[in-house]
Order: structure tokens, then sequence, then C-alpha cells
């Protein structure tokens, strides 16, 4: 007897559906098997992941301030990886935009000016297009792989961040903590609700996943993109240029994370420190896989890994669960979500030869 | 020939292979008698590869017995297939070649070099399959590589040879060769499983032919009493449809596509360099480019079609429609009045899993398809309907994907695609590659309407048949060199044959049995 993937001609939405629900359902199988080898009350960890953060309109609020960046940055991914350039790096770009667009409150400390958030924006669209641009660069002119280059990136990102904490940006009368000033209140968004952190940068992700479903449903520069991702040769024939391909998808994920990192600066954090990302970049990329890559799919899924980062913090004081739990939660989703998706391409047979076993082979 | 009445040498006894869409061998019966060359005929998709490579064991049966010399077997990999005595020489060789002919077969066979290519010079000495056991592999001829690996069978007590499509890469002068040494094979007693879809061949060469239809037996017969018109009809079932030729004059007095003295290096150190290659196209004639596959057709095809300009060619290398194209990218070319269907379909001719719409959209989006960056569903959608109309393309319509289509279906929707653009010049690599008879006749008599309402038409192909049906005008590409112009009405497939292997020299010259390059430059 063996087992033998055979790939499916054909697949039903249906089965495109199951596969998030399977996903998540062995995600918090496996989750609670490990809680309970550390001896903690799985109900209880359950509760707090995915009923607590609903409990009060406080920590729903909190939701949608981390559905906000996670929904901006995975709709730009997932654009890319339909076009199959693989841009890791969303990390970096948020801190490259985070960064950039902290330099206008940084030097202009004094200024009241309605225009220090419009020039924030753009400087933080413009620092992660430009950290992504370098990327695109290498992989178009030298055909470095942009897998290596954009996580290398990240981590020149994250020293020059330091760097600036450290020295030339640290907050004089900080007491030497390696963050920047407070930023005044013309640089940050405004709440939506008084005494929570939600802000209006939430419409950004919003007016961004309308941008790209009509992009990848009606455009024809969606469709190149995904011809390119598909069918390489295909493009080369039609006349699509690949590199264009590598350029916008990763300019377009540089945009969005630089306005995710900008958003950040600009709203619940208020000053340019070292926490400023919270692994957003990479949680993105699991939210782009669970919503399929597919631009309604992605608002689910970023909501629901809103739901249990705001769980696990709850988790984390109720249940007594480490900090790491949400991070294994994440994990288990991103294997479950490729190892279920391989039966949608493929189904398993198990092969039994039968008559042909019983007959031995003479020579 | 040899006569065996007793047991046959392999009996097959309803084996059947399913695969999810398809039943690729369905209760197949076969039996082949030792010394005997057998044929498997059928046309492409007929089965004939998947019951050769369940015969040697690369893939493993549904259902179904196996018998050797009478007893049952269990072919379940291919060692156990060579332990009895079978060797296959698949159409795609799987020789390194980087390393030297013995280097290649003491990769499989045990034993010292030394004592290796001993045995390679005899067994070819005695069988007619001589080549240098110490040359690398990547600078000898198809012809020789196929005789490495008809010798590495041979090395290992071989009782059963497979030979998948073998001459559908040799010029007709190694054909010849090839059938000498498979005689003086059978004359030693080794059977040979033949498979082909050309009918002269098997009738000339073979003493028993099976024929496949959809994965079914639909006879088994002796070929030298059938005529190639009654095998045709058993392998596809109908009477083969004719094309209707008109002898045709040039419509224009410039050519519409010029390629003057275009040289390219290929950056891939065992790949084929284009050196010197002139050749045009006028309106209303159909050039065709022969050769043995590996001769730098693909590369030209890419520097024709746009895809590859990494060469750097000066701009008025190429002409098409009077104007210098060297530079422009496919997009660019299409926008002047030219179309190129490539010879790949699924990944290059069409994304494979998007619709035909979809596919439609790839290269015919200049054809009213978008309205400022907005594609126009119906726009699509009725240009893709009206090709799959017009070009009897048989699918579910236009939202099926491209890769639920047989690869005649597709083929006929890609040159359909082409075509409806309204191109002045198109060029077509292996039109009907895969395709079966009835689509290929129909592919090749839409060409030569075309032609006839006076469009310039290229033709790569390593069908001679297909070249000498429908072109007006030849040349042979041998090793990255293009052959003078000929015409086709004046030279014969041996004339061509010997541009293949290159020794023609003076027309009317006679082939030689080994290739000295005397070629016209």
């Amino acid at each position: 007897m063996h087992i033998k993937f055979e790939r499916r001609i054909e697949y039903s939405k249906k089965v495109l559906l199951a596969v998030p629900v399977i996903t998540i359902g062995l995600s918090i199988l496996v989750s609670s098997i490990l809680l309970t080898i550390l001896g903690k009350s799985v109900p209880l960890t359950m509760y707090s992941f995915f009923i607590a953060p609903f409990e009060n309109f406080y920590s729903i609020t909190e939701i949608f301030l981390k559905f906000g960046p996670l929904l901006l940055i995975a709709q730009a991914l997932a654009v890319g990886f339909r076009a199959k350039v693989w841009n890791i790096g969303a990390e970096g770009q948020m801190i490259m935009g985070a960064v950039a667009a902290s330099a206008v409150p940084v030097y202009l400390v004094e200024s009241t000016s309605i225009f220090l958030l419009p020039a924030m924006l753009a400087l933080g669209a413009l620092g992660g297009m430009g950290w992504a641009a370098i990327a695109a660069f290498l992989r178009t002119r030298f055909n470095a792989n942009e897998i290596l280059v954009t996580l290398m990136l990240t981590s020149i990102a994250l020293q020059i961040l330091y760097y600036l904490l450290l020295g030339p940006w640290k907050d004089p009368m900080g007491f030497n903590f390696p963050q920047s000033v407070m930023f005044q209140d013309e640089a940050l968004f405004t709440p939506l609700f008084q005494g929570t952190r939600l802000n209006t940068s939430i419409i950004i992700p919003i007016l961004f996943t309308i941008a790209v479903w009509i992009f990848m449903e009606k455009r024809f520069g969606g469709f190149k993109l995904e011809v390119g991702g598909l069918a390489p040769n295909a493009a080369t024939y039609a006349g699509f240029s690949a590199k264009g391909a590598v350029w916008s998808s990763l300019l377009l994920a540089g945009f969005a994370a630089g306005l995710a990192g900008m958003s950040e600066v600009a709203g619940p954090i208020a000053q340019l420190q070292r926490s400023i990302t919270s692994g957003y970049g990479y949680s993105a990329i699991i939210v782009a896989y669970l919503g399929a890559l597919h631009p309604l799919g992605i608002i689910f899924a970023a909501f629901f890994l809103a739901v249990i980062q705001i769980g696990g913090d709850v988790a984390l004081v109720s249940a007594d669960v480490p900090i790491s739990a949400v991070h294994v939660f994440q994990g288990l989703l991103l294997v479950f979500y490729l190892a279920t998706y391989t039966f949608v391409n493929y189904r398993l047979r198990i092969h039994r030869p039968g008559v042909l076993q019983s007959a031995k082979v003479s020579s | 020939m040899s006569e065996a009445t007793t047991t046959p040498l392999l009996s097959l006894r309803k084996v059947t292979k399913r695969y999810p869409a398809l039943i690729a061998n369905d209760q197949i019966d076969l039996d082949v008698m030792s010394g005997s060359i057998h044929a498997v005929l059928g046309e492409n998709g007929a089965g004939k590869s998947t019951l050769m490579k369940l015969i040697y064991g690369v893939i493993e049966a549904d259902d179904g017995e196996f018998y050797w010399e009478g007893e049952r077997v269990d072919l379940r990999n291919t060692a156990t297939a060579r332990r009895l005595g079978i060797g296959m020489v698949f159409q795609h060789f799987s020789l390194f070649e980087t390393l030297s002919v013995v280097e290649n077969i003491s990769m499989t066979i045990p034993g010292n070099r030394k004592e290796l290519a001993k045995r390679v010079l005899e067994l070819g000495e005695t069988f007619h399959l001589e080549v240098d056991p110490q040359a690398s592999v990547h600078s000898l001829s198809v012809g020789e590589r196929q005789r490495v690996e008809i010798i590495r069978c041979l090395l290992q007590d071989l009782k059963l040879l497979i030979l998948d499509e073998p001459t559908s890469v040799l010029p007709p002068q190694h054909v010849r060769s090839l059938f000498d040494a498979l005689r003086k094979l059978q004359s030693k007693g080794v059977s040979i499983l033949y498979i082909s879809h050309k009918l002269e061949e098997i009738r000339e060469l073979c003493d028993t032919a099976t024929i496949l239809r959809g994965g079914k037996v639909t006879g088994a017969v002796n070929p030298n009493e059938k005529t190639a018109r009654e095998l045709a009809t058993l392998m596809i079932g109908r009477n083969i449809p004719q094309i209707e030729a008109r002898p045709h004059q040039r419509d224009t007095d410039e050519p519409v596509l010029r390629i003057t003295k275009l040289s390219a290096q290929n950056p891939d150190p065992f790949g084929t360099h284009l050196t010197d290659i002139d050749l045009s196209v006028f309106g209303g004639e159909i050039v065709g480019i022969a050769g043995v596959s590996g001769n730098g057709q693909q590369e030209l095809a890419r520097i024709i079609s746009g895809e590859d300009l990494s060469h750097n060619l000066p701009v008025s290398t190429i002409e098409m429609l009077n104007e210098p194209v060297a530079s422009l990218n496919a997009t660019e070319r299409r926008k002047l009045g030219f179309s190129f269907v490539p010879e790949e379909r699924l990944g290059r001719g069409a994304v494979p899993p998007m619709k035909l719409a979809q596919n439609s959209l790839l290269t015919a989006y200049d054809k009213g398809m978008l309205n400022r960056g907005f594609i126009r569903k119906d726009q699509v959608n009725d240009y893709t309907s009206k090709c799959i109309e017009d070009f009897d393309v048989r699918c579910s319509g236009t939202q099926a994907s491209a890769n639920s289509l047989s690869g005649g279906n597709l083929q006929k929707f890609i040159v359909g695609r082409e075509l409806m653009l309204k191109p002045k010049l198109i060029f077509l690599s292996q039109p009907t590659w895969g395709v079966d008879i009835g689509a290929a006749v129909a592919i090749r008599q839409h060409l030569l309407n075309l032609r006839d309402e006076g469009i310039a038409i290229l033709v790569i192909s390593e069908e001679l048949e297909e070249l000498f049906e429908i072109c007006d005008r030849l040349h042979v590409i041998r090793n990255g060199t293009l052959s003078p112009s000929l015409i086709t009405a004046d030279v014969t497939p041996d004339d061509i044959g010997e541009y293949m292997i290159g020794t023609a020299g003076a027309p009317g010259d006679a082939p030689q049995n080994e290739p000295e390059f005397a070629n016209a430059h």
C-alpha cells in the first residue's frame, strides 16, 4: 500500500471556504493540547482568546486598532503574492515609514500647522516605498532574491531605528529612554471615541481595500500582475514586463506598510520608539494567506488575527499563559493553512495494488 | 522475420490505468512475441506513452495482469523491468551533457570504464550503432545520443527494447540507419516495442501493430497487409480529412519580415548560438523552417517574437512591415501587425488556470477590451465566443479554464485568438505539435487560406510532412545557421534531410554516411 498525492482537475468554491475553517479548527485543537501539557486551563484560555475581547467597548476598539494595520499591509502583500513576488519584509518597510513620518514632528517640534499630518502621511508612504524599492532594484538589476533582501532589509531598518532613538532623535528630556519626543496633537490622528485609542486612520485600510479589490478584479494592471505570477512565460509572451510586476508589487507593499507605520506613530504610540511595529509586518503575511489572497477573505482574516492578538493579551493576565502563546497560535495557523491548502489542489489516494501484489517477480 | 508460435515474451491482460480526468489505458491486451518488431500506433493522447511507462515500471497499473515469458510478474518499478531484460529509450533522452558517453553509461551500468568503453565499441560495431565512447555528450548529434541510449539498454542483457517516437527527432537519413540497427537487434532475438504515429515507418519496419485509440485497443494487425489509409482509419476512427491547397503567388514586392545577418550568442554554454541568419517572408507566402530540434529553433523564435531582447541586436536586424523592430518588445511588435503562436501552449501561449476569456485578454486586449485600463467584460466574452465558434474549439464555453481543454483544442483556441487579431505577419512554432490529425488539418487549412488572402506566414516545424504540405519556400536550421532558401516544389525530403545533417553542398549530392560539414557558407 502506498499513499500518493494526485492533482485535482477541478475544485469547488466550498473547498476554498473549508480551508480557513479547518485551519482554525486544527490550530485550536493543537494549542489546546499544548496548553493542557503546560497545565493551563483550556476553556479559560479559549474564553480569553475569543470571547473576552468582545466583552467591553474599549477592547472592541482595540481590536479595530489592530485590525487596521493588519488589513492594510495584508492587502498589499496579497497583490504581490499573487504575482509571486515574495516580499516578507513589510516589517522593515513599516519601520521606515514610521521613521520617515516621524522626521516631521521630531524636527518641527513647535509646529501646529494643519499640514503636519498630511506631510507625515506623504513621508510615511515614501519611506516604506523607498525601502521596498531597494529590494525591487536589487531583484530587477541583479536578480537578487527578494525573500532574502526584504528580510535582511528589515534588520537594517531596525538598526536605523535604534540608532536614531539612541542618538540624534532621542528626546533630550526623556531620561535617556530610547524614544523620541511625544508628538504634538496636530501630528496625531483624532480619536474616534473619547477615551479610546482607535482613531481616524482606520479609514486608510478601508479605502485601500476597496482600491485593491477594484485593481485586482477590474483593472488590466491587476490582470497583468496575476499573469506574471501564474505563468511568467505567458507574461513575457504577451509582452507584460516582469520587472514592472516586481516594482509595482514591492512599491505597493512599501506604500501600505509605510502608511501603517505612520499610523502607529501618529496614532496609539504618539512618538517614535523601539516597539512601533508590534510584528504587524509578519502577521500580515499570515493574514494574506488565511484570507486566500483575496481582498474579501483578507478582511475576515485580519479581523480574526486582531481578535486573537487582543485575546492573547487578555489570556496573559486571566489564564496565565505565556506571551508567546499568541505567536505559537499564529504559527500554527500558517502551518495548518499551508497543509490544508495542499488538499485544494491535490487529493490523497491510498493505493492498494490488490491482485497484483500476490504475484512475485520471476527472473 | 522470426516466427514465434510459442509463448509470447510479454503479455498484457486487461491492463488499466486511470487518471482523475480520464482512463489513459482501458483494459489493454497486448502480446509481444520474441524477435518481433511490434508497433504501438496511435494519435497523441491515445495512451501509447502511458502503456509503455506501465510496462517499464515507471508508473503502476491500477488493474490487470502482466506475463513475462508466460509467468505472472509484478512490474512495479523500473529496476524490476530492467532485471527482466526490458530497456526503454524515452523521447527526451536522459544523458548528462557535460559527461562523456562512457561516463554516462557507467552511471547505471556497473563495471570499470575501460571495460565499458570496449563493450560500447563492440556493440556499436555489431549493431551499426557506432559512437565514440570518450566523446562528450554535448558534442554528439541527436542521432548519436539516441545510439548511446540504445547501447546503454543493450549492455544489460536486453530482451525487449521500448522506443518512444524514436524518429521524431531524426533527419530522414538517420532514420534509415536506425532501422538497420533495429533489424540487426531483431535478428539477434531482441524484441522491440516501437511507438509511433508515423504510418509509413511502421509499414516498413514492423511485423505487428497494435493500434490504440482513446486508451483502448482498436486493432492488432500486420501493418504490411494494410494500406496507410486503413491504418489511419483504425487510428483516428474515420477518414483523414484532406487539405485543399492551390498554388499562390506572392502578394508583396517587399518582404513583410526581413531578418538580416542575425547573430546571437547563447549564454548557456551548451546552448545553440545563432550565426548570420538571413530570412525574408513576403505577403501571400508560407515559409517553413525545418530542422532537428535543438538546432536554434527556440532561440530564433524568441528573438523574432520579441520575448528575448537580451542580445541588443542592431535595430534593423529585424524588420517587420518595413519597420526596424529589433529593440521592440512583444507588445510593440504585435501593434505593428505581427502575431505569434509559441510551441508551448500551457504556460506560454495560455495561462493554464485562467479562463479562456481571460486568455483572450492576454494578447487581444487592444481590440477594444479596455476602457482606460478597466476591463470590458462583454467585449472580452464576445471575442472569446467568436474564437470558440469560428475555430471549432471544443470546450464548455468562454469560462472554461485553459487547462481543461485538450492540447488540440487549446491550440485551435490560441491560433484562433492570434488570427483574429488580423495580423499581416504571423509566425507559428510547431503549430500542430501534439494536436490530433483532424485539428492539425484544420489549422493547416486556415494557414493556407490566410496565405491566399495575402498574409505573410512563417512556420517552424519538426514535421517535414507538414512543411511540404503547406510551405512555398523552406529553410533548414542546423547548428544555429540557416540554409539558403529552397523552393518546396523543387526539393525532396531527402534534400532537406541533407541540410539537416549538414551533408548538403551542391544540390544533387549523394548523402554521405557520416555527416561531414560542407554547408553553404
